[in-house]
């Protein structure tokens, strides 16, 4: 791998607090080594802000390994950049050339509101796992784990939904601001184990209640979700949770 | 005087004996009873959802947007649990010892039994749960082997086990939100713990969103706020994870036990450059198939495939012929640095060792082209099918790599280099997991209790859910049984007064200070000195260094950080400043206790005390204690011992020759 | 749960989008069938649009026919209005708009139009509501004598209406967008409706391919064979 340095135009969504309308600002970067990561980039354009009296950037970031969902921006009109499944944090510098505008925004959605230049707050997403995204088991209540045999398949399945790291990345690319991919993640995690099943009814008309109250759209099924998805969650856990929403909503007798 | 409350009677009956006994707090005084709970890793996530499914009134704190952030999430291999549903000889016991004799006896015995009792417990409880662990085609649950040990004992979801488990406690910890029984507090960092008549009551915490401070009254305060590998600047943890919780409670009284147990995990990718961040590991599996090189000749520039066979040397097979390059992660990752230090490192930054697939691809090819029938394969064909298998094995560690570093692994050989990935050190806890300030608990990588001086792969995540699942919940009764007069505090309380005014008064100071350097930069120097001189081999002469390295840094910080934004407001900047100054005592303390330990053990490794062929030699005679630390003043700590008495495991030296 | 909550939820009004719109869909196999029968002149000399005149009488004197077209009309608004209600109520969802989109790195652009190419659909609508269909049911038109029997000389209504160019156009603008529409829509519905089993998945894709091809294809010959007196 060949490696190399570049200067960069970066566009930069900064915004006080909520309250703050907010703007773009351009800075100019210089000397990027291609195998920095990109929010090591940041790193050095915020040392250089620090140093030179005026507000870094805030964004969210913590593991910068891909794995804790934390890090969210919407970097050249596309969550998290322009590799396939990756997080932006894993994004590195290699993927620009000497001399390119990048224009980094945040999410933006009304149920995601910006709490100070690039991050915004998920806390909704907590919420609707509050609303059901969990089995109701206490500790200490528990069998043995192979009294209940999963059939491979769908322990896989299962898995690959629970995969999801609830970035929020399905709600920043969706035309429609919603969070399906993200809900039906949930849904389909837990409605393909046996474990599940007890609540199963009750999680998905809850969860999608609460979606709806959170103020986000509803799906229809463009697939953006899917493509920006860094763990490449797959769209079709919203047509399960289609299915297990109507079937629940039109046999639950209450 | 330390008392561990270790229960009397034999080994394998004084978890149960203790729970037979231990006092109760029933039902309507619970919901009386306030618990704090700082961090929502797999220790707090898990003790926040069972404490509040008692009934008890929890709050729960932590530094990201959401308590599903933890570093938990980032582990990758996976549980341990003494299941022995592989058929193939594995107990409570043999998980027992296992842990002692990999902690190099350095661990207590009584909580690493009770730990391996509870293994089993926790991996019932994930399942009811809804953890989607790897089954097996009968639906069952499916095991591997993990870091060399003889048994399959290790559970796991693909490569990402920690998240899963981490997921699995958050649903819980919502759980408890949802039906009011937990309150969650996340985008909050705790600066100071209260305490009131020699007993923990709350703490200070900083909304990081609107910079107020908050005064929260608790009858008893859990601290599950992870280990703090982050003194070292690059470590395989998160940018967020740091000391700061426990060091404010050691400030307030409780003992750091063994600060000098770090854990160097030898197959991380390397540093690229000074603009690292972070580090990143790859799951120790990849030694199974990989073998280690560096080139014979000193400082060759050539690229690894310009390098013949015959002037590569395969340095853990030539050193360690038993166990070649499955030898343990403390005796790899020094192996590492040794050879890097003396001029034979690859890549650009010559700190870094290949690690090889070229073999493992050849030999899976051969075996495939047999099973294909395929006589007199071409190198072609035998490549193809190698690849085929190596991929099916580890493509998801070789995807990684590629992602970061550029280069196909399938090509070329990696570049892998050792890093901080564990703190077996913490604060000091007893029996019930209580730090020497009532009240005051530390569940998790927070404390030091059950690793000894290293700790085994797939570990971790046991115990921080064997703390918060199936310890605590017993343990804290105990306390609080006695509590259950002691009305909610008030937070006008002049304890919160104070400790609030404190907390004020070092942000002020900190952001007044106005400085010429960054936060970050003092962060770097202190890293590079903890690892120059307290990383994988430490003597007398670098740690004596180290500490006036440090005080003088410590100094210069407090004269000339800058520190940009302002107090009432979202300020990273600010908030980093805080963990740093934390940081840098606490280098301090771990450069006094690895001066202090004269020994080699585990993870810490004494340049003057190693046997002629350059292990570890550990000295039982007279460091077969634990190190608790309190802190008498600035720069001031007294060193109280906790002898370790090994009645069971009796301690032996670990050969890998 | 109650019936309100559920078609007033994100999924229930979804599931009325893709039950109306597969109604729809079968009943576009029903139109284009009928409206096929202009063709008959193709294969018999002496139809002069007898045929369809005929299957148009029996659609708009059969009482089944007639009790049908009241569910369609029914489909055709729950269609329309839940249609623009989600799109507004959609669009109001995310606040400030990028700067730099997405655009068509990650779906395709018809998906994206649905409510744009619906109300091209809808005022096409109108236009052909009243062309053919209020004269035919309300306000009355020219006959013809078949079998003895009068009936409604559609056929020649075709005929003239098609004479004019912008008419055609319009009408073979409105059949591109029908066709971007079903093309997203037919295996949207049945993704809303809850197939996930990606062995029928592929073929729902593939159905939906060629019906949004087909079914649009033999509705715009109609004018533009009309118009050239291909047929007639």
């Amino acid at each position: 791998m060949e490696h190399y340095t570049m200067n960069l135009n970066l566009q930069v969504w900064r915004q006080k607090n909520k309250q703050d309308k907010g703007h773009f600002d351009t800075y100019q970067v210089s000397n990027i080594s291609s195998e920095m990561s990109f929010l090591e980039m940041i790193d050095v354009l915020n040392e250089r802000l620090i140093r030179e009296g005026s507000d870094p950037i805030a964004f969210d970031h913590d593991c910068r390994e891909g794995i804790c969902g934390m890090c969210s921006m919407y970097i050249n009109g596309k969550p998290h950049g322009p590799w396939e499944g990756t997080t932006t944090c894993q994004l590195h510098m290699r993927a620009f050339r000497d001399g390119d505008t990048i224009v980094v925004e945040p999410w933006r959605a009304k149920a995601f509101p910006v709490i100070k230049d690039l991050m915004v707050d998920r806390s909704a997403f907590d919420r609707i796992i509050q609303s059901g995204g969990y089995i109701s088991v206490n500790t200490g209540n528990a069998v043995d784990g192979n009294s209940i045999p999963v059939e491979k398949e769908k322990a896989d399945a299962s898995f690959a939904a629970a995969m999801c790291i609830g970035c929020g990345a399905c709600v920043a690319a969706c035309k429609n601001s919603s969070a399906m991919l993200f809900v039906s993640a949930k849904v389909s995690h837990l409605a393909l184990l046996p474990q599940g099943s007890p609540e199963r009814k009750t999680r998905v008309l809850d969860m999608m209640a609460q979606m709806d109250k959170e103020g986000f759209g509803s799906c229809t099924n463009t697939g953006a979700c899917e493509a920006v998805c860094p763990k490449e969650i797959s769209i079709t856990n919203i047509a399960r949770l289609n299915a297990e929403y109507i079937s629940a909503g039109l046999t639950e007798d209450k | 005087m330390l008392n561990s409350k270790i229960p009397p009677g034999v080994l394998d009956q004084k978890w149960s004996d203790y729970k037979g006994h231990v006092k109760l707090v029933n039902p309507s005084n619970k919901r009386k009873l306030e618990i704090i709970i700082v961090g929502t890793g797999l220790a707090g996530a898990s003790a926040a959802a069972s404490l509040g499914e008692l009934g008890y009134k929890v709050k729960a704190f932590c530094f990201q947007d959401s308590p599903r952030r933890a570093h938990s999430i980032a582990a990758q291999g996976g549980i341990n649990a003494a299941k022995n549903y592989q058929n193939d000889g594995d107990s409570v016991f043999r998980l027992f010892y296992d842990t002692i004799k990999g902690g190099d006896y350095r661990a207590r015995e009584s909580n690493v039994h009770r730990l391996a009792e509870v293994s089993t417990n926790i991996i019932d409880q994930c399942v009811a749960q809804g953890v989607p662990f790897a089954r097996e085609y009968g639906g069952l649950l499916s095991n591997r082997s993990f870091g060399g040990t003889q048994v399959q004992r290790t559970f796991y979801a693909a490569g990402q086990t920690g998240q899963q488990l981490l997921i699995g406690a958050y649903q819980a910890l919502e759980r408890q939100v949802a039906l009011g029984n937990v309150k969650m507090y996340s985008r909050h960092e705790m600066l100071d713990v209260v305490v009131i008549d020699g007993k923990a009551r709350g703490i200070i915490a900083r909304n990081l969103v609107s910079g107020e401070l908050e005064r929260h009254f608790g009858h008893a305060v859990l601290l599950c706020t992870g280990g703090y590998g982050n003194v070292f600047y690059l470590s395989t943890n998160a940018m967020g994870s740091n000391v700061t919780a426990a060091w404010k409670a050691h400030k307030k009284g409780a003992y750091f036990g063994n600060p000098c147990f770090t854990q160097i995990h030898p197959t991380c990718i390397p540093v690229s450059g000074d603009h690292q961040s972070k580090l990143t590991l790859m799951s120790e599996s990849l030694r199974n198939d990989g073998r280690i090189w560096v080139p014979k000749k000193q400082h060759d520039t050539r690229k690894a495939n310009e390098i013949p066979e015959e002037e590569r040397d395969y340095y853990l097979e030539r050193r360690y012929p038993a166990f070649g390059n499955l030898v343990p992660r403390d005796v790899a990752s020094r192996a590492a640095k040794e050879r890097c230090d003396a001029g034979y490192g690859v890549g650009s930054s010559r700190q870094a060792v290949y690690l090889d697939y070229a073999s493992a691809i050849d030999r899976y090819g051969r075996i495939e082209c047999g099973k294909h029938g395929l006589e007199n394969p071409s190198a072609q064909e035998v490549r193809q099918h190698g690849v085929e298998v190596v991929k099916e094995k580890y493509g998801n560690l070789f995807d990684m790599y590629e992602k970061i570093t550029g280069e196909n692994p399938y090509e070329l050989p990696m570049r892998i280099y050792p890093a901080v990935h564990y703190t077996m050190g913490g604060l000091w806890v007893d029996y019930e997991l209580m730090t020497t300030v009532p009240g005051l608990y530390a569940l998790g990588e927070a404390n030091f209790s059950d690793h000894g001086a290293n700790r085994l792969g797939a570990s971790a995540l046991m115990q921080g859910l064997a703390d918060g699942y199936f310890v605590i919940p017993y343990t804290i009764g105990n306390y609080l049984a006695d509590e259950i007069r002691t009305a909610s505090i008030e937070t006008s309380h002049p304890a919160f007064e104070a400790a609030e005014k404190e907390v004020a008064d070092r942000i002020h100071t900190l952001k007044n200070i106005n400085g010429t350097q960054t936060v970050e930069s003092f962060h770097k120097r202190l890293g590079k000195i903890m690892w120059d001189k307290c990383g994988m081999a430490r003597n007398e002469e670098g740690l004596k260094t180290a500490i006036e390295e440090i005080r003088q840094l410590k100094a210069e910080f407090w004269r000339d950080v800058k520190v940009p934004g302002g107090i009432m407001e979202m300020n990273p900047e600010l908030d980093k400043a805080n963990r740093v100054a934390d940081f840098i005592e606490l280098g301090e303390l771990m450069c006094l206790d690895a001066l202090t330990r004269k020994e080699s053990c585990g993870g810490h490794f004494r340049e003057e005390m190693q046997t002629e062929e350059g292990e570890a030699k550990r000295d039982d005679e007279n460091f077969c204690f634990v190190s608790a630390w309190e802190l008498k003043g600035e720069g001031n700590w007294e060193l109280h011992k906790e002898p370790l008495v090994f009645e069971v495991a009796h301690p032996s030296q670990r050969s890998y020759k | 749960m109650k019936w309100s909550e559920f078609f007033t939820s994100s999924v229930g009004k979804k599931f009325i989008m893709g039950l109306t719109g597969i109604t729809l869909i079968l009943f576009l196999v029903v139109h284009a069938g009928l409206n096929a029968c202009i063709f008959a002149t193709l294969l018999d000399e002496n139809d002069h649009g007898e045929m369809f005149n005929k299957a148009a009488h029996f659609m708009g004197s059969n009482v089944i026919p007639r009790l049908l077209e009241i569910g369609l009309f029914l489909g055709i608004f729950l269609h329309i209005i839940q249609g623009l209600v989600l799109e507004f109520q959609n669009r109001s969802k995310r606040g400030i708009s990028y700067k730099v989109n997405y655009g068509n790195r990650g779906s395709k652009w018809y998906s994206r139009s649905m409510g744009l190419l619906g109300t091209i659909l809808l005022i096409f609508l109108i236009l052909h509501w009243v062309q053919f269909w209020i004269p035919s049911r309300f306000t009355g038109m020219e006959e013809v004598t078949i079998d003895g029997k009068q009936v409604h000389d559609l056929f020649g209504l075709m005929k003239t209406t098609f004479e004019e160019p912008w008419v055609v156009l319009v009408y073979v603008l409105a059949c591109i967008s029908l066709a971007y529409h079903l093309l997203h829509g037919f295996q949207s519905a049945f993704r809303t409706l809850g197939l996930r089993s990606n062995r029928y998945l592929r073929i729902v894709k593939g159905l939906g391919i060629a019906f949004s091809i087909l079914i649009p294809l033999v509705f715009a010959l109609m004018p533009i064979s009309m118009h050239f007196h291909w047929v007639g």
